[in-house]
């Protein structure tokens, strides 16, 4: 590296490592969708409402941190697995369940209209939304956030969700453990 | 309902196909910024007032993320390593929320995304996705010389 500072500052801020207030298994989480996944496909080849509204149940479930995806993951899987490598922050997957119980719901109103048009898209999105994070580790919700929030912009300066961290490390040997 | 169901349900998995080629395909690259015109006023000016903290004494790269952004926590450990490993280099993280003003302006779509300021917090390159740490030393070296 060619960059070199002559005058080396000591006042070193505290590094503020983001703790992680809650936080999962990035492992439960793609069961959690695979198995997301695998009822919506069931929904669409059945044309089950009521398949539909139980999964609308579990989304909400899953926005209060009671998914039941989560609960057999824990009970089934996870005592059989090492301990993850890595935990994930939970919001990004709880915003996520939000957003699919979003779409199931509206999944549920085309059923009950009678509106095949409505039901069917409405699932194949959350399908392919949950098919995303399955397979591929995307969150789809969390990518289109930025986007949505600045197409709905008021700004909010005052509510911030994680405040701007400044970490200047201009000499420090100073390890820190994120 | 089978056939309509089986065609949304070949659709949704097509087109979730589609969508995860396509982020993955997404420059992780730092592109040089932002247009290659040379005129002065198309240049973006960082400072503090708008980032809220300190730049650094030769460079600064500044991270946008929001709270449901899954890539930002290893964007941030990569970036802290940075700044920690070069003299001179701060690393600024910015909350894109409450910043809407300045998302807009510098048109951030994605999180993280990630500018790399000159010493006069001049935007030199930026980088949508979780960048390299390779190619965040290597848009560095290009920012302060």
């Amino acid at each position: 590296m060619s960059v070199r500072s002559r005058t080396p500052t000591s006042a070193d801020a505290v590094p503020a490592a983001p703790e992680l207030r809650d936080a999962v298994d990035p492992r439960g989480l793609r069961l959690a969708a695979a198995l997301t996944a695998l009822v919506l496909a069931v929904v669409l080849l059945t044309g089950s409402g009521w398949l539909l509204g139980a999964q609308a149940v579990v989304f909400a479930l899953g926005v209060v941190d009671r998914s039941p995806y989560g609960w057999l993951f824990r009970r089934l899987v996870r005592p059989r697995l090492g301990p993850p490598a890595e935990l994930e922050d939970a919001r990004p997957p709880r915003f996520a369940q939000g957003v699919g119980l979003a779409f199931a719901l509206a999944g549920v109103v085309g059923f009950l209209l009678g509106s095949e048009v409505l039901a069917l898209t409405a699932t194949a999105a959350a399908l392919a939304a949950a098919f995303l994070n399955a397979a591929f580790g995307v969150c789809l919700g969390c990518e289109l956030y930025l986007v949505i929030r600045r197409a709905f912009h008021r700004d909010a300066g005052h509510e911030r969700t994680a405040t701007p961290q400044t970490n200047t490390h201009p000499h420090s040997n100073q390890e820190v453990s994120l | 309902m089978p056939v309509p169901g089986l065609v949304a349900l070949v659709g949704a998995l097509a087109a979730a196909c589609l969508v995860a080629l396509w982020l993955r395909r997404a420059p992780r690259r730092l592109q040089s910024a932002p247009s290659p015109s040379p005129r002065a006023s198309d240049v973006e000016l960082l400072g503090t007032s708008e980032l809220g903290a300190e730049l650094g004494e030769r460079a600064t790269l500044v991270q946008f993320s929001t709270a449901f952004c899954q890539p930002c926590r290893a964007t941030r450990r990569i970036l802290d390593d940075v700044a920690r490993a070069v003299p001179g280099v701060a690393h600024i993280e910015v909350d894109a929320e409450s910043h809407l003003e300045l998302v807009r302006r510098l048109d951030i779509r994605r999180t993280p995304t990630v500018l790399v300021l000159d010493e006069a917090g001049r935007v030199v390159r930026r980088a949508s996705g979780q960048p390299r740490k390779v190619d965040v030393l290597q848009a560095l070296d290009a920012a302060v010389s």
